[in-house]
């Protein structure tokens, strides 16, 4: 029969231990779980997001009642336990009932340290604790004023998300800089400069006096030196005590929190405890990460399995846009100490290592912490940097004299370093994998994951393999960009992301391109590359890009060119059709056709002629229909509930407003759209790149249709209920495949490689994700979405007429 | 007896691009690299007659618009496994002014025109 298991405390660590006992033994305990608050276990540390609006709490939720009725979790929440005896192992509840318990598991948490000043007990005066605290947050709107006291981790969070929703925040911070913790003040300064530039005021060094009221309701914050601050709530996120109170009455061992040896356990054999509540050889734990390790041995321990908990050198990463910053390790100035430190003010990089006895033992990173993870590596293993101090600053990619050795960096990284981002798979799982037999891709996919999802990691699997195996692993031979390097598509776009090269230049020399400028098939493929990761840093280069593209028209076999005018959704007016008509008659053009894609190709003009016919198709409205480019083409529609007996949804407003935001986008190939009215689908949308089909219930979006050498029929990726919806998630699925496809892969190529699931997940799925790919579209249109023809007529035309002109000369 | 003359700025031809020239007999096409050389060359490839003015420009070579040929700017030949020539031109630069030959201009023959 199964053993009665009482845990008191629905928090992270408590929901972790449920989790591996359900998964192991789900027979071998009946659970009961009390909670103070009114719910089950959520993930508190997403909180933040949740106050800048970027997540829902059911989106934190970790743990749901189907969850708990599943593994027949009895759920008490909302109830106190009022004692424990320990004697007659029972605990009582708040309201009298007296449960018996075989083991016990204490998972009370801590409470937030209130600073007793004069007013703490007025309304308005919260922690930033719990769900109620973060309610009463995201009630404060435009114009309301909040003061932050405490500058850690999570009152600058708190300040942030407040910040978020258009609140003037202040942060008020007793120390001279924040964070000090956990950086050091050069970094400090960074981090207040950044939030700064986010609207927040933030006063250092500044001593909290006195919370004034008005009615019982805080109305300010005074300082020591006379200051008022004015606030409408007052927010103090000052630190943590571990929550005792319940282990202390029942007697159990107690110093700052509640004392556990290596398996979890208290002084009572039968009671464990785990999270922010323990105490574990004079340590107290406030990060997620132990938390976690602690969870997964007191599972261990209550199934009678041999398990011991080991304290970790910790990390810290703050996660608020903008603000990257990574501190881990020691970092405090003592003797026998060196520092050696890097800036670069105007990227608001800093760098700084703290090294003893020729071992780093601290590291603050701010602006730049790609290379964190390796940094992180060499304060755990404490290897000797002897070797590699004076080049040790720069990182792993220059270790190893010069030349990039991607083997060296991969072998370099620690085994917790993550290679699948996709599926959480790090380094030292795929290792064990290749030490269990898996010898090749293949087998890593199918054993871990790895590399199974968006595929963009391949690379470094497999250097992980070849670091592991040697001689043994003969790697396929990836196709590499051309002949001027030996990188894939796929690592060279990695390089580019992880290093931050922003130039074509600086992509050459990190990774060692044999020619000096590159050739006719990396050069456009570099340009797309780096324009779409980096599209304020990197302005685009025409001499690297194939002619219809540097010369914004089709180039014919006689070398004249063809000129298409955007028609927006395929819908003209007669003074279009007018004036393309008049610059047919004037530029002497050949030939007039209409396309595929729903408007009129004009064929044979001369080059010279170009930005003259360009300059009077703008004076009548008209703009560059990019049919010569790797970008979006054409929206094509039918003409839906404006006119068809058939329509369910006005295709053609919404092929126009699709256009209107994605034209001037580059992508790694064409990009082609088609919105049908109903499913005869007379737009034919479901042989394009991103098709939409209007059904009476809203709107099929399917991806990866073709109708060229190969032919094939979309996957639909979700159906959706409002135009808006549409636009926002075909911006996504347009940034996802510019930010990850490989140059000259149509949406269908892509798709195979990735795979429609992955893409569902990323912009279906995830909301959050869906927005931020969103706001990266926008971000890199802001520069593209302009006419190309416009700028040229009025700024280059020089450009295309001849250099000089001989043949007078040459007459004589 | 050569007989240099003006042409244009070396800054009127971007860097690792090309203008085209226009003469009697056809047109000659002015290539300037990343490392500021001119060369010039007939503006017709050996394989298509493509315009290779509209080319993409690396080290020494040029790539043909219509099938990617690519063309010595040094020789005026086809590289790889493509055979063909293109006629060069003595071509300078002083001053930051490009400078090409007249008396050659005037003698070549005329592409197969």
């Amino acid at each position: 029969m199964a053993e009665k298991l009482v845990i008191i405390g629905a928090g992270m660590a408590s929901g972790r231990v449920i989790e591996h006992l359900v998964e192991a033994a789900p027979a071998a305990y009946d659970i009961t779980l009390f909670n103070a608050e009114p719910r089950g276990n959520y993930n508190r540390i997403m909180l933040s997001p949740v106050l800048s609006g970027d997540k829902t709490y059911e989106e934190i939720v970790t743990h749901d009642a189907a969850f708990y009725a599943a593994h027949n979790v009895t759920c008490r929440f909302g109830e106190r336990v009022a004692q424990i005896d320990r004697a007659s192992k029972t605990l009582t509840a708040e309201n009298g009932d007296v449960i018996p318990y075989d083991k016990l598991v204490l998972g009370t948490g801590s409470n937030p340290f209130m600073i007793p000043l004069p007013g703490h007990d007025l309304k308005g005066v919260i922690a930033y604790r719990d769900l109620e605290d973060t309610e009463q947050m995201m009630a404060m709107g435009q114009g309301s004023k909040v003061v932050v006291i405490g500058g850690g981790l999570l009152g600058l969070e708190a300040a942030a998300g407040m910040a978020a929703r258009g609140v003037d925040v202040t942060v008020v911070h007793i120390m001279p800089w924040l964070m000090e913790r956990q950086l050091d003040e050069a970094a400090g300064f960074l981090l207040r400069k950044a939030l700064v530039g986010k609207g927040i005021t933030v006063k250092c060094a500044a001593n909290s006096k006195e919370i004034l009221g008005q009615d019982g309701h805080v109305r300010a914050l005074l300082l020591d030196d006379g200051t008022e601050l004015p606030c409408d709530l007052l927010v103090m996120a000052v630190g943590i005590r571990p929550n005792v109170a319940l282990a202390k009455d029942a007697g159990l061992a107690v110093g700052r929190g509640i004392h556990v040896d290596d398996q979890m356990v208290t002084s009572d054999p039968d009671v464990l405890a785990v999270g922010e509540c323990v105490e574990h050889d004079g340590a107290i734990f406030g990060l997620v990460a132990p938390l976690y390790d602690q969870a997964k041995v007191a599972a261990a321990t209550l199934l009678g399995e041999p398990a011991a908990f080991v304290q970790k050198d910790l990390s810290t990463k703050l996660k608020v846009t903008g603000c990257d910053l990574f501190s881990a390790g020691d970092f405090a100035d003592a003797e026998g100490r060196e520092d050696i430190v890097f800036r670069d003010p105007s990227r608001g990089v800093y760098r700084r290592l703290v090294i003893e006895n020729s071992v780093l033992i601290g590291c603050v990173m701010y602006g730049d912490t790609a290379d964190s993870n390796w940094f992180f590596g060499l304060i755990r293993d404490k290897t000797d940097i002897t070797e590699m101090r004076e080049t040790v600053i720069f990182g792993p990619a220059f270790q190893g004299g010069g030349s990039v050795d991607p083997l060296l960096a991969v072998a370099a990284l620690p085994r917790e370093a993550e290679i699948c981002g996709c599926n959480g798979v790090c380094k030292g799982t795929i290792e064990d994998a290749i030490a269990a037999g898996a010898a090749d891709i293949g087998a890593i996919k199918a054993t871990t994951k790895a590399s199974a999802s968006c595929g963009s990691c391949t690379g470094l699997v497999e250097q992980v393999l070849a670091a592991t195996l040697g001689d043994d692993f003969v790697a396929p031979s990836a196709a590499t960009v051309c002949g001027c390097t030996d990188m894939s598509h796929e690592d060279v776009r990695r390089m580019i992301k992880s290093q931050k090269l922003t130039s074509m230049a600086a992509v050459w020399q990190a990774c060692g391109w044999k020619t000096p400028c590159g050739c006719h098939v990396c050069r456009p493929a570099l340009n797309f590359y780096l324009l779409a990761d980096w599209p304020l840093e990197y302005r685009d280069d025409p001499q690297s890009r194939f002619i219809n593209e540097r010369k914004h028209a089709n180039i014919q076999k006689d070398g004249t060119f063809s000129v298409v005018p955007r028609m927006w959704g395929g819908i003209t007016t007669p003074a279009e059709l007018r004036a393309i008509a008049d610059a047919a008659d004037k530029y002497d053009v050949p030939t007039v056709k209409v396309t595929g894609g729903q408007r009129i190709d004009l064929l044979g003009v001369r080059g010279e002629d170009l930005p003259a016919m360009w300059a009077d198709l703008n004076a009548a409205g008209m703009v560059s229909g990019h049919a010569y480019t790797k970008g979006l083409r054409t929206v094509k529609t039918c003409v839906g509930t404006d006119h068809c007996r058939f329509g369910t949804q006005d295709s053609t407003g919404l092929g126009i407003q699709l256009e209107k935001i994605l034209w001037g986008s580059w992508t790694p190939h064409k990009l082609k759209l088609a919105v049908s009215g109903c499913p005869r689908n007379c737009a034919e949308a479901t042989c394009k790149d991103i098709g939409v089909v209007c059904v009476d219930s809203g709107y099929q979006i399917s991806i990866g249709g073709a109708a060229g050498m190969d032919v094939k029929e979309t996957e639909l990726l979700v159906q959706v209920a409002t135009e808006q919806e549409v636009i926002d998630v075909i911006c996504a699925v347009t940034q996802l495949y510019r930010e990850g496809g490989k140059y000259l892969d149509r949406i269908y190529k892509w798709m195979a490689k990735v795979g429609l699931d992955w893409i569902t997940e990323q912009v279906v799925d995830n909301l959050e994700n869906r927005k931020a790919l969103v706001q990266r579209f926008e971000l890199s249109q802001s520069i593209y979405r302009k006419d190309p023809w416009a700028e040229h007529a009025a700024t280059r035309a020089q450009q295309y007429q001849p250099l000089a002109d001989l043949s007078l000369e040459a007459a004589e | 007896m050569s007989n240099w003359i003006d042409i244009a700025a070396l800054n009127d031809v971007p860097k690792r691009g090309a203008r085209m020239v226009k003469t009697a007999h056809g047109c000659v096409a002015v290539f300037r690299t990343g490392a500021d050389e001119v060369f010039a060359l007939d503006n017709a490839c050996p394989h298509k007659r493509g315009p290779l003015a509209e080319g993409i420009v690396h080290g020494l070579a040029v790539t043909c618009p219509l099938h990617n040929w690519v063309i010595s700017l040094e020789t005026g030949q086809a590289q790889g496994a493509d055979e063909g020539q293109v006629a060069t031109y003595p071509a300078r630069v002083e001053q930051g002014r490009i400078l090409l030959d007249a008396t050659f201009l005037r003698s070549r023959k005329v592409a197969a025109e």
